[in-house]
Formats: structure tokens, sequence, C-alpha cells
């Protein structure tokens, strides 16, 4: 097995090369992401060994990015649109959910709409307004897209090449936070499919359900809990849309207590459509009612602020506590 | 004349114009098949407005008095270049050899499309305005990298004109050098908003400031509208680059079967388009240069009636779709929600579930 040590971002932009040498008709499409290599560098030295047609710097225009990607995949192309920021995605959002999401139905099937949005999400890294937002659930809720999330270099590796293979629009979340991250990454074969959830860490307490960003969080989480003798069983949902619930569910029906965290609000979003689909299938399992940690429910604060919006390992513990004191 | 910038080959009395750039190259069959296709699209549109009157269709949206800028644009398509419409385009689905009764699906609504898009290289409607100039310029960028000689074409109107997408479009052609025309049909309204409140300058002359050449034609001018397409396109597909072409025209009924533009319109302006209109100059110009003959004239309106009859059997025989189509297609590949909500419906006995 070959394992390689690198960041998240050396990660993707392995993955995101390996994409473009196997198939001619992958192209990557973004703002600044030819010479610079991307704000975040995911796309660095692409450009130059795949040249300007197929390593694209677009206008500053991020419907058109998404808007001529479709027209690129009615012709047959398969194209990574990076977008700058999560904050940035939202001119975009029309193409996304009017052309993106329902020009597959729109058409009989004649259309493929096999094109990956990478979205730099969630916050962590103390920057100005509209770059460390968690717009995940928007698109969530939309029928004809499919959300994913890494949270680790390997998955960031393998995800990549999983999304821009499939035949379907893959909204593609990448917690920008932990792009420098390092991890192992195992170059020969793909830990899970692309829309498996996964346990990171086993335990029979507490169910703790994440993405994205907050894994790494929750991780730390459980290892405090297990000096105070409480085990959480860690679970990455990887997939936002659609949810794989089956392994939730085992774990849940083991632990009969769980957590979710993730950045976003909770009003309307992963973590509650989690308790609800939990609650529904492991009621009578469920020895407490599932608890959301998450945002608040108001604009993203000053990054002088954001870790006392984003969960922390301490909110993480609190929601623990609160679902081990419901024991009867 | 409208004004002096408009290229003009046919007057509204069907008298030839010379015009220092272009020419008319069509013979007097061609320019009579032209005249078919109009009599025969002008034909079914008016039966799918009184289908929609009977309760037989939930919309339509009608283009009587496009009819040149429609059949002059799908005409001048080769068969290889690749069309992204509005929902008012059914001249160009006509050109395209879409049936007819394919373009009333989603007038019926048993259908969100209606055809193949890939099978007649003509897109599904688009319905949000602008969204569709920007999938035609990343088609265009594909013909690009495939190394093909061959353009996309863009419709819409002077009411999309205002929206970001179709200008985004405009730049992203002009930066990439992309092989596409945009169409824009001035049909002066759009649903209540004047042309005037779109644009302070005549449409065609944005192109300018986006770095390509823009052109007005006659949209009531199927002759115009031919070669100035044709040249745009020839253009496109040799890397000359995109082209605005602006059609100057008007619609003459409602924006559709919701409408109703007394509230917002003066007659007499009406009345003037009337004079214009796209149909009857050109039977003039074929009855006097040609001869033909009124006979001729008749069976083109005969076979367009049997056409608007078979047009009204097919409309009929649409019938609701089973429920469980929903689920068709939504995503290429299985999707747990979808297999949920399938499930529910055939355990519900919504649906058998044959699909």
């Amino acid at each position: 097995m070959a394992t390689t040590t690198m960041t998240m971002a050396k990660a993707l932009n392995e993955g995101l090369r390996r994409a473009l040498e196997k198939d001619k008709k992958v192209l990557l499409m973004g703002e600044d992401i030819g010479k610079l290599g991307g704000v975040f560098r995911i796309t660095d030295g692409l450009q130059k060994d795949f040249g300007e047609d197929r390593v694209i710097d677009a206008p500053l225009a991020e419907s058109a990015i998404v808007g001529t990607a479709v027209g690129l995949a009615i012709r047959g192309y398969r194209t990574v649109c990076e977008m700058q920021f999560d904050g940035f995605v939202y001119p975009a959002f029309d193409q996304i959910v009017s052309q993106v999401a329902k020009l597959r139905k729109r058409s009989d099937g004649a259309y493929t709409m096999g094109l990956v949005i990478r979205l730099p999400f969630q916050g962590g890294i103390g920057a100005i307004e509209h770059h460390s937002e968690s717009p995940e659930a928007y698109f969530a809720q939309t029928g004809g897209l499919r959300v994913v999330s890494c949270s680790t270099p390997n998955d960031a590796y393998w995800m990549i090449q999983q999304a821009i293979e499939h035949d379907d629009p893959i909204i593609f979340c990448e917690p920008k936070s932990r792009y420098w991250e390092k991890g192992e990454v195992d170059l020969d074969q793909a830990p899970h499919g692309l829309f498996e959830t996964v346990v990171r860490r086993e335990g029979s307490d507490v169910t703790v359900i994440g993405y994205g960003s907050t894994l790494k969080t929750i991780l730390r989480a459980a290892d405090t809990a297990a000096t105070e003798g409480v085990s959480i069983e860690v679970i990455d949902a990887r997939s936002i849309s659609p949810l794989d619930l089956d392994p939730m569910v085992r774990s849940v029906e083991k632990t009969g207590r769980f957590v979710t965290v993730h950045e976003a609000p909770h009003m309307a979003s992963i973590g509650s459509e989690i308790v609800a689909e939990l609650t529904q299938r492991c009621f009578y399992s469920l020895r407490a009612p599932g608890i959301r940690v998450s945002g608040y429910h108001v604009p993203y604060p000053p990054t002088r602020i954001e870790e006392d919006y984003r969960p922390t390992v301490d909110r993480v513990l609190d929601a623990v506590d609160r679902v081990m004191g419901f024991e009867n | 004349m409208i004004d002096e910038e408009l290229v003009q080959l046919l007057s509204p009395e069907g008298e030839r114009v010379e015009h220092p750039e272009y020419q008319s190259t069509l013979s007097g069959d061609e320019i009579f098949g032209l005249y078919r296709d109009m009599a025969i699209i002008r034909r079914l549109c008016n039966e799918s407005t009184s289908l929609q009157r009977q309760g037989q269709l939930a919309l339509w949206a009608p283009i009587q008095g496009q009819e040149a800028a429609q059949i002059g644009a799908g005409r001048a398509m080769a068969p290889t270049d690749f069309s992204f419409p509005t929902y008012r385009e059914h001249g160009i689905a006509w050109c395209r050899g879409i049936p007819p009764e394919n373009m009333l699906r989603l007038f019926r609504a048993v259908s969100n499309g209606g055809w193949d898009p890939q099978k007649y290289r003509h897109s599904v409607p688009t319905i949000v305005l602008g969204n569709q100039a920007l999938h035609a310029v990343g088609y265009a960028m594909g013909i690009q990298r495939d190394g093909a000689e061959e353009a996309a074409i863009t419709f819409f109107g002077d009411g999309a004109s205002s929206q970001g997408d179709t200008l985004e479009a405009f730049v992203w052609a002009a930066s990439f050098n992309a092989p596409i025309v945009f169409f824009c049909q001035n049909n002066q309204w759009g649903i209540s908003t004047p042309s005037s409140l779109q644009s302070k300058v005549p449409l065609y002359r944005r192109a300018e400031g986006f770095g390509f050449p823009g052109v007005r034609v006659d949209g009531n001018d199927v002759l115009a509208v031919y070669e100035v397409t044709k040249r745009a396109l020839e253009s496109a597909r040799v890397g000359g680059g995109p082209t605005l072409i602006e059609a100057y025209t008007y619609r003459m009924g409602a924006h559709t079967t919701s409408d109703d533009p007394t509230r917002y319109r003066i007659d007499a302006e009406v009345e003037v388009w009337k004079h214009r209109d796209p149909v009857e100059r050109v039977k003039a110009l074929l009855a006097r240069e040609y001869e033909i003959k009124s006979s001729a004239f008749d069976e083109v309106g005969a076979e367009a009636d049997v056409m608007a009859l078979k047009l009204r059997e097919d409309v009929l025989a649409m019938s609701r779709p089973d429920p469980i189509t929903m689920f068709d297609n939504a995503y290429a590949t299985e999707h747990p929600l979808v297999e949920e909500g399938r499930r529910e419906m055939i355990e519900l006995g919504i649906s058998a579930g044959s699909h």
C-alpha cells in the first residue's frame, strides 16, 4: 500500500491532477486558478501542466462559471468549477438550482450534468465577511443535486476524483480551515464510496455526527470525554445529501444517544434532518433526544469572535453531557 | 423604414431593398419555403392559443409577429449547430425538426421539456431569463476544444437583455472568442415592460462595449434575418467570434395566454406593426416577383390546417402522466430519497409503479 503524508490542499491538488490525467474531458474552471493556483493553491501548477484550455482562468462571474460548465456538460465535458469562497457562490445559485439541478429531468435524461462545484466552506481562518459560511443546506434541499464534504486528506484525494467521475452534479464542500492539516493518503485505493458515511472512532455511550471542519473538533471532544469515562462514537457523514443513514442508525441503536455538529445554523439544517431521521428510525433505542450543536441564527460574526460562533470542543462536550443527563 | 441602422432586404410592402453589405442569396423556391414555414408556424401558434382558451393547455406563449425572426434564424442554422432557446422559440424548434406536439408537452404540463435536445441539437426551453445564454457560451467553448467547425446560437428577448447572465455571457464569449451568435428578438415588450426601460441605447450597440460586432436587423424581414444570421454563424464557425443580432420585431399578441396587453399598450402601436407583418410582406414578394398564384398560398393554408388538426388531436391524446414518472431522470444514478418517494407512491396505491 503506497501511502504518503500530505495536506488536504495538496491531496485535492493531486486528486485533480489525476482526474485531468485520466480523462481528457475533465476541465477546471475558476477565478485565479491558473498562474496563481487559486487563492488556496488547490490548483497549483495544473494550468502549467495541462494548459489554459483545460485549466481555465475565468472572468470574475460565478454565475458564468457554473452556467458555462452546464453548456460544456451538454457538449460532453466534465468541468470542476471552483467557487473562490462559500460566500461567493450565491451569484451562481440561480444556475445551480434552476439549471444544474433540473436539466437532466427537463431533458428526460438526454443531458448528463456531470459537473462538480468545489466550495471552500465553513469558517475558522480569521477572514473578513463572506469567507466563512456554511451554505450546504441550501443545496441539500434541492432535488437533482448531491452534496458531499471531505474531512481528511485521504478523503479529499479520493472524493474529488469520485465526484468528477460521477454522473450527477455534486456540490463538493471543502473545510478550508483544514486545508493545511496533514494526513496519510493511500494513492492506490479509495477508502470508501463517495456517498458512504464512516465511523471515525468507535464508542459506546454517545454518537456524535459531523462533517467537514467539525470532525477534528469532535475527535478532540471524544479524547477529552474518554478521560472522563464517556465513550463517544464519532461519525463522519461525508455525504450531506443524500445522507447515508444506515451507519448512523446502527451506531445510535448501540449508543442510544446522539449529537450532531456543524457550523451552519440549525434551523432547517443537516443536523435537523439527521435528528428527524434518527428519531424516526431509532425511536425505541433512544435514551435521550438528539441535540444539535451548530452556529447561531445570525449572520456569520466578525472573525475575532468566530470561535464563539463555531462549535467548539466545549460546546460538543456540553451537548454530550446533556444527552448523558437524560438517563432514566 | 424604422431606422437607418436596420438591415432590411424587404420592405413592409414586399419590395426589395438594396443594402451595401447584405444581399439575399435565396431562390424563389427557397423563399417560398420560408413563407411556408412562417404560415404553418403561425397557424399552429393560433391553434395552440385556441387549445389554451379551451382549457387544453396550461399556458401558451404566442409568437405571432416574430415568425420571420425565428424562421429566418432557424433556417440559417446548419444541422451541426446547436441552439439554446427560451420558451417562445417555436419557430426555431420547427426549423430543427421537432414535431409540433413535442413543443406543446411543456404547455400541456405533461413535461418540463418536450424533446430530446441532443437529437435535435436544440436545447430544452429555458424559462428563467438569460440562463441559456451561458449554456450556449459553454457549449461554444466545448466546440472550440473539440476543434469543430460548428456554432452555438442562443435566443433571448429584450427583457432578458437586462439579466446578469446575458451580460456575463457577452463577457465570456468575447474573452474566449467563442463561436456563438446571440440572437435577441427585441419584440418591444417584456410582459408589460417596454424595451425603453431595458436599454437606453439600441440593444445591438451594446455588443461594441463588450468587444464584438452587433447588427440590428429588421426582424419582420425573413430575407434579412436569414442573411444576417447565416453570416454571423459562418463567422463564428471559422473563429470569427461572437455576434449580437438584434432582430427588431414586435410581439403582436400577449406575452402569454395569462397576459392582457390592453392594460399597458395602445392599439395604435399594434396597428402600426400590423402593416409590417412578416408573413404578408414575403407573400407580396412571392406574388409579384415570382408570380406565385393564390392557389399555391391556399395549398399551404390547407396543409397548415391539416397540421393544426393533427396537433389538436395529439394534444388531446396527451394524458396525465403516471405520477411515478416524476422520479425518472431526477438523478443519473440511484438515490435513496428518490427510491423512498417511489416506494411510498406504490405503497399508497398512487401508482402501480411500472417505471
